[in-house]
């Protein structure tokens, strides 16, 4: 069970809903990920050309947690005014703090989200930064009241999987509340690894949107989401320099 | 009347006079529409009787794909 402020979740799986062929595959690849939580990200209606469909028409709206993102705030001000912005949706009061401080490599700037996190914790909203691996701005985020921090395992979109699996697992080893890696992976053996250390979730994207076959991705996401689970809460063997037969040693008769 | 929508200026029919009739006029779908009006957001619930007044800026969001 994965619990973020006052909400629980079966599934360690966070879909984001960006860059997908199309609404049909799109909804297929939801279902086949049994997430419970989509992320979207808050822009303009097209005034002029307004009966463009939407995904939220397309699905059951109510059977999930929306997730919407601050994308596109690049300081703590933009970052609030678009939270407040999806909260006047009247469909969720969670955000996921996103403040881009680079356009070649996506990363968050650390103040600006630490600025954006504070000052939305106040205003009550359940709050989830997008945050880089540094160990210490993930505990100064812990310490401000922030509902989950959410580490990236590599730059937005790149698919490099966990670059950094030493912080990563610090920053487990030393939270509070839930740990949701966030953004990088590309494979269900990256999601896998991610919940080995000891993750309480993964929030991908283009992982699956942009896999050849989303659907299929977004089901082996959600096995290997549930497969690193497992593999860690049944505890690791040691890893040893040298080997240890598994088959017994005594009762070599035939030789 | 003449205000600023999502940051092109558009100039709307008299019988516009509300934010109701506004998302009407450009056939918007209320429920997916959020709705800020000169920098104050409106709440969803009360919003569709607010007047509108010349020179207004308005911007009209909504949920998208997003990571």
């Amino acid at each position: 069970m994965l619990k973020i402020g006052p909400y629980s979740f079966e599934s360690r799986l966070l879909l984001g809903t960006g860059k997908f062929p199309d609404f049909d595959v799109q909804k297929a690849a939801v279902e086949a990920s049994q997430t419970e939580i989509l992320t979207f990200a808050v822009r303009r209606m097209n005034i002029f050309e307004p009966n463009q469909p939407n995904f939220l028409e397309k699905i059951e709206a109510k059977k999930y947690t929306l997730l919407p993102n601050t994308a596109g705030a690049k300081t703590a001000e933009e970052a609030v005014r678009i939270a407040r912005l999806a909260k006047a949706s009247g469909l969720c009061d969670m955000i996921k703090v996103e403040v881009i401080g680079c356009d070649k490599t996506l990363l968050p700037d650390p103040v600006e989200t630490l600025r954006a996190s504070e000052m939305l914790l106040e205003e009550g909203f359940i709050v989830l930064p997008y945050t880089s691996d540094d160990v210490l701005l993930a505990k100064r985020l812990e310490d401000l009241g922030c509902h989950a921090i959410m580490p990236g395992a590599s730059p937005i979109g790149t698919g490099l999987g966990i670059v950094n699996p030493l912080n990563i697992h610090y920053i487990i080893e030393q939270a509070n509340v839930p740990v949701i890696v966030d953004a990088g992976i590309g494979t269900p053996s990256d999601a896998a690894k991610a919940m080995e250390l000891g993750a309480d979730g993964v929030l991908l994207n283009t992982a699956v949107s942009g896999a050849q076959n989303p659907v299929q991705m977004a089901e082996a996401m959600k096995y290997a989401v549930l497969a690193g689970r497992s593999g860690f809460e049944a505890g690791r063997i040691p890893k040893k320099l040298h080997a240890n037969a598994s088959s017994p040693l005594e009762g070599m008769s035939v030789l | 009347m003449k205000m600023t929508v999502n940051g092109r200026e558009v100039d709307v029919p008299e019988n516009v006079r509300t934010v109701r009739d506004l998302l009407d006029h450009f056939n918007l779908n209320k429920d997916l529409a959020i709705v800020e009006l000169n920098q104050s957001i409106l709440d969803k619930t009360t919003r569709d009787d607010q007047k509108l007044t010349n020179g207004d800026r308005i911007e009209i969001v909504q949920f998208v794909g997003g990571g």
